[in-house]
């Protein structure tokens, strides 16, 4: 190709470059005509967001007679959180864990004591972790203290790359603290001897499900009380849901991104979004997606198809995820410990 | 070089600058900031996070079982590639648009794949794990799925230099007097070294960054079946971006002296067939 023919191609391709750029970042601020919001969520959330969106986006209009778009984006908790971090426009967050929010926080992307701007710890659902067994339970399993048989495979999904596993985790170390005589060695321990009875880390919780429920692989699952729910309808009764004696009362939470509505200018339609996922209407979708609602009444209504179990919260018993992060999962946490060369 | 000297292609400035450009945009610059990012970090604290033995049992399962796996697409790759050029039988296209599959499959739904297949309950777990056999959730199952994901590598650098080979080359060599194993040794191979190594090195390079297919069947168990990319996704869930990009400085200083290996090694073999 010659001096003279290459130019124009060059040229043209900076060119469509360069407008592509500008069309992107031009639609993005467009605050005029169409309002929009992206919300930045989990993996186990599609079913739920996909219900909200459509009654908000409904609600909405009825009130204020404007039309919005909501935009659902969906990935790993952390890996959206770093999404986030590194420039996706996210006006709201619905994150797995309030760590990783406040990720995004100490990146000055969400002003401090965020948790503390909605009710309920800015969890407007609350979900648990249950076991998931093979039709009939054939192993006899009924509480946390069954995991460490010899003989009973446990799938978990690895708490290094998937935030559920990390809820699995602290849940089990803390029935383990909290037997007669327990304390942080015999928790340990007791942790320790259960993961000596997994076969398989998946990355993530998706994944460990479809290892128990599709390879066959393992005697139990610990598995989020709605992913457990769509398991069993997927498996049409292969498997079956037992509730432990304790649980862990996970709370995950969700938060206005400051520095993305400030620069779009959609914080009322952003604060509205996350204050409707409070209403009886939205607690209601919470319900039949199988989170447990918030709504006292919600709650009551749908008590039949939620389990009771003795949950605890994070902040009562490790002080936050932080401390809970730093102690357990960081590099060289008690995660490490287990698999460290010479300590099985 | 001389100013009077001409090329067959001309505008040899302007393509060697365009070409420079277009690398550093490309590749140059996102590799930097692997580096940069590393610096944020103080010595001390990289040997800790690249010399820890559960990221050291990583590097071996990676290299190992991606040498395994391109040796194994070298030998068959080679095996295929022959039968497509030299043979023509019924469904040779069919089976020649099959190879290219694994360029084009999703590697999760490889991953996903493979591990249905080999789990111990799949088609083919299920008699192997009868026999004693478990290749999902081993370093078997990683490099099952290593080799699915290089074929193509192998078998495509080769079909072109293998239909360039003359048949005649080898009858004439026969009708010599020279036996089988002489054309093979003396003719065919050192045609085709190069080509072959060539192949193998981007099987090699490809499975040594391959996440998507391997973390499904590989049950990332530490210290025993952790690939090295999913040990870098590790650093990142818990925000640890200098750690992530330790371990990855360390994965790509050793492909690239591995490749520059083999691109020597290459270069060796082709000289050799021209002498």
């Amino acid at each position: 190709m010659t001096r003279t023919r290459l130019f124009p191609v060059v040229l043209a391709v900076l060119v469509a470059t360069a407008a592509s750029a500008c069309g992107g970042s031009s639609s993005n601020s467009g605050t005029g005509r169409a309002l929009s919001l992206l919300n930045a969520s989990y993996d186990p959330t599609r079913e739920l967001y996909a219900g909200i969106n459509a009654a908000f986006v409904k609600s909405w209009e009825a009130t204020s007679h404007e039309k919005v778009t909501i935009q659902q984006s969906h990935g790993g908790s952390g890996a959206q959180a770093r999404a986030v971090i590194d420039g996706l426009e996210a006006d709201v967050v619905t994150l797995a864990l309030a760590y990783d929010i406040d990720a995004i926080q100490q990146k000055g992307l969400i002003r401090d004591g965020w948790q503390k701007r909605l009710p309920e710890n800015s969890a407007p659902y609350t979900s648990t972790i249950v076991f998931l067994v093979r039709k009939g339970n054939p192993k006899g399993v009924k509480d946390w203290d069954d995991l460490v048989k010899p003989g009973v495979g446990v799938i978990t999904p690895n708490p290094k790359t998937s935030g559920g596993a990390r809820w699995n985790y602290l849940a089990a170390w803390e029935y383990a603290r909290r037997r007669p005589g327990g304390s942080d060695d015999t928790a340990r321990a007791f942790v320790t001897q259960m993961f000596k009875n997994v076969p398989v880390l998946d990355s993530g919780a998706r994944g460990a499900t479809t290892t128990f429920v599709q390879r066959g692989i393992g005697d139990v699952l610990l598995a989020w009380e709605n992913e457990a729910y769509l398991a069993i309808a997927e498996s049409k009764g292969a498997v079956e849901i037992v509730v432990p004696s304790i649980s862990i009362l996970a709370e995950p939470p969700v938060a206005v991104v400051d520095a993305v509505v400030d620069r779009k200018g959609t914080r009322a339609l952003a604060e509205a979004y996350l204050q409707f996922l409070y209403t009886p209407e939205a607690q209601e979708i919470v319900a039949q997606n199988h989170y447990r609602p918030r709504d006292p009444a919600v709650a009551a209504k749908y008590a039949s198809s939620f389990a009771s179990v003795t949950r605890f919260t994070i902040d009562e018993a490790f002080g936050g995820w932080q401390n809970a992060q730093k102690a357990h999962f960081a590099d060289g946490g008690s995660f490490d410990q287990i698999y460290k060369p010479g300590a099985r | 070089m001389r100013a009077t000297r001409h090329h067959v292609l001309p505008g040899f400035r302007i393509t060697l600058g365009f070409t420079l450009l277009y690398l550093c945009l490309i590749v140059l610059i996102p590799l930097c900031t692997i580096p940069i990012r590393t610096w944020t970090m103080s010595w001390a604290r990289f040997v800790d996070v690249v010399t820890d033995p559960r990221v050291v049992a990583s590097y071996r399962l990676t290299l190992v079982t991606s040498l395994a796996a391109a040796t194994v697409n070298a030998v068959f790759g080679f095996l295929i590639a022959w039968v497509l050029v030299r043979y023509r039988f019924p469904g040779r296209r069919l089976i020649d648009a099959l190879i290219d599959l694994p360029f084009a499959l999703p590697t999760a739904v490889a991953g996903i794949t493979l591990t249905a297949i080999y789990a111990p309950n799949g088609w083919l777990g299920a008699p192997l794990a009868r026999h004693g056999i478990d290749v999902a959730f081993t370093p078997l199952g990683v490099t099952i799925a290593l080799v699915f994901i290089g074929l193509p590598f192998v078998v495509r650098t080769l079909q072109p230099v293998i239909d360039d080979l003359d048949a005649q080359l080898e009858e004439a060599a026969t009708s010599l007097g020279a036996s089988r194993w002489m054309v093979i040794r003396h003719i065919i191979l050192p045609y085709l070294y190069p080509a072959w190594l060539t192949g193998f090195a981007l099987a090699f390079a490809r499975s040594l960054g391959e996440y998507g297919s391997v973390v499904f069947i590989s049950g990332n168990m530490p210290m025993r079946t952790e690939i090295v990319p999913l040990l870098i996704i590790t650093k990142l869930e818990q925000y640890d971006y200098a750690g992530a990009t330790a371990i990855a400085l360390v994965m790509l200083l050793a492909s690239f002296v591995l490749l520059l290996g083999i691109n020597g090694l290459q270069h060796w073999a082709g000289r050799r067939l021209v002498n």
